[in-house]
């Protein structure tokens, strides 16, 4: 059934004209501002470090859209109703979406290597090719739990995209996509740790480049399980609240 | 009604003093809480098997009850039981063995093609893989979206998007189906094809719940209707119940041309007038007296509407939807 979700989810979202501009274009712009910068700084930073970050904030702007859209978007096609009635657990039939929306994100990955290397010239090879597959593949599935805790409390308000705008920049920079997380103020760090982007980002680069992948990629992991626990008990209160206050429909 | 639950031979819907309120705020600087009384204590059962009609105006609770029922919604308080489950505590059971189907153009997924929001649904009600294409052929069969399945929801027709919502509901063959006013906006063809569905799935022993602001569909098709007015039941019976109830009353119809307020308030009062009720049709208006002491009620109509062009009158007996009317205007 999650598969089914995912599979249906992935096939909507990828016929959306606004997902696959968000997924491709944006984080295109950012990888040509930061490998510009690069390059002309004579940074010590290898290109494909900038172009990994770019990628991951395009799966995160997807995630971020996608599951605050994704649930309005729900809501205004009328399709809340149907599948809260539906007895198959509501917990696994917004994973499904969510998942979904987190894999359409792997366009963004996909084009800001490809740009990089087209364009600036970046080196696509990769130090693990296999920690590298399992790198991107937990990073989605890590992000695509994310956007269920966030669907899940967004499932209540009627306004989600707004909550969905505010969360997509401060998230890319406290995250380390672009900058080092060294270079951020130390307050930053507690919420970069509960973040899964800044793991998967660390595993990815530490994978293409050389470095240690394991640790970034157990703690995407760690934080995985987490959003998982969150989200099917956030779930499970809001369908309850959203049955007490009648917010599944849009009137 | 009973206090204990009786999954295999107690009635299909109980339900015993369910009332739902809403809670809602107004005012932009100073903030008021309003609570809107939707469903004001509402009994009924209906029996397995049975085709049930609920029928009110616009905002009597109807969609409310139904939402409950379809566990969409939490009761404020009463019981409410399908086939004996409990929609509060057991909500996921009640929700294996029903359908909803409702009216208008949402509620399915426009980027997909009407085979993939079948498909996808039928794995939300565990359709067994094995019997999944035969099922789905089935219902496209019976809803005639036959050849057209593989066609994106968002080229669809009203109609042909409400034969879809007929084919989801029925596709995992529940034992208890509510249809919220399923014809709406549908072609009069169309409508014809739906309320013939609805009556086969009763005559194959489905239990159905049916909405409608369309009397003649009520009265064609329900076993037993419930009129609800204000979140209150005002009156439950046979079509011929109902239809008995206004039996002392003679409706007269007037097709005429420049009627005024001052001409219909006269009308009004009337000895024995209960009702006037107008409508617009094109240029002429087409007048519904309703009175119980039908003693010259022409001739004195006539009188009234004397220097009025008036193209037609004749009285008739009453119809379920003069009893209708007459219910829910007497509130």
């Amino acid at each position: 059934m999650l598969f089914t979700g995912w599979f249906y989810q992935l096939k909507m979202q990828a016929q959306s004209g606004f997902m696959v501009m968000t997924a491709l274009i944006q984080p295109l712009i950012f990888a040509s501002i930061a490998m510009a910068d690069q390059q002309a700084g004579n940074r010590t930073l290898p290109l494909l470090y900038y172009a990994l970050g770019a990628g991951i904030m395009g799966i995160w702007s997807t995630v971020v859209f996608g599951c605050g859209g994704v649930i309005s978007w729900q809501r205004h096609q009328g399709m809340l109703e149907p599948l809260v009635m539906a007895p198959a657990p509501f917990v696994l039939v917004l994973m499904g979406i969510t998942l979904g929306t987190a894999t359409v994100g792997l366009y963004s990955m996909a084009a800001t290597l490809l740009w990089g290397w087209l364009v600036f010239g970046a080196h696509l090879h990769l130090a693990s090719p296999g920690l590298f597959a399992a790198a991107a593949l937990i990073t989605v599935v890590s992000l695509g739990l994310l956007g269920l805790v966030m669907g899940s409390s967004f499932v209540l308000y009627r306004n989600s995209n707004a909550i969905s705008n505010m969360l997509e920049y401060p998230v890319w920079l406290i995250t380390g996509l672009l900058v080092p997380l060294s270079l951020l103020p130390g307050w930053t760090h507690p919420l970069a740790y509960v973040l899964a982007p800044t793991w998967g980002v660390q595993a990815l680069r530490a994978a293409a480049l050389g470095g240690q992948a394991s640790i970034p990629i157990v703690w995407c992991l760690v934080a995985s399980t987490g959003y998982l626990l969150l989200g099917v008990w956030l779930v499970h209160v809001v369908e309850v609240r959203a049955r007490r206050h009648a917010t599944l429909n849009f009137q | 009604m009973p206090q204990t639950a009786n999954f295999s031979s107690g009635p299909a819907i109980e339900i015993d003093g369910l009332r739902r309120t809403y809670r809602t705020t107004t005012g932009t600087l100073r903030r008021r809480r309003l609570e809107v009384e939707a469903v004001r204590g509402i009994s009924l059962e209906v029996g397995r098997g049975e085709l049930f009609g609920l029928l009110g105006p616009n905002g009597a609770g109807k969609t409310t009850t139904i939402r409950v029922l379809c566990t969409l919604l939490l009761p404020t308080s009463g019981v409410v039981r399908v086939l004996g489950h409990d929609v509060v505590q057991d909500a996921r059971e009640v929700r294996r063995r029903i359908g909803y189907v409702f009216g208008g153009d949402r509620g399915l997924y426009d980027r997909l093609s009407a085979l993939d929001n079948l498909r996808y649904f039928a794995e939300l009600y565990a359709l067994e893989p094995s019997h999944l294409r035969s099922r789905i052929d089935e219902v496209l069969e019976m809803v005639g979206l036959k050849g057209r399945e593989r066609e994106r929801v968002e080229g669809f027709s009203r109609g042909m998007r409400q034969r879809l919502h007929l084919a989801r509901g029925l596709l995992h063959d529940p034992p208890v189906l509510f249809f919220d006013e399923p014809t709406i906006g549908v072609d009069p063809v169309g409508a014809r094809e739906v309320r013939q569905l609805i009556g086969d799935l009763a005559k194959a022993g489905k239990t159905v719940l049916l909405t409608t602001h369309y009397m003649f569909e009520a009265d064609s098709l329900c076993d037993r209707i419930a009129v609800i007015s204000r979140g209150r039941i005002v009156a439950e019976g046979t079509p011929k119940d109902l239809k008995s109830a206004a039996s002392d009353r003679t409706v007269v119809e007037v097709e005429a041309y420049g009627v005024d307020e001052a001409i219909l308030a006269r009308m009004r009062a009337l000895e024995g007038v209960e009702s006037v009720a107008m409508e617009v049709r094109d240029q002429a208006q087409l007048l519904l007296v309703q009175a119980r002491q039908a003693d010259q009620l022409t001739a004195r109509l006539l009188q009234l509407l004397e220097g009025i062009r008036v193209e037609r009158i004749a009285a008739r007996e009453p119809t379920l939807e003069d009893a209708y009317v007459a219910l829910v205007t007497q509130e």
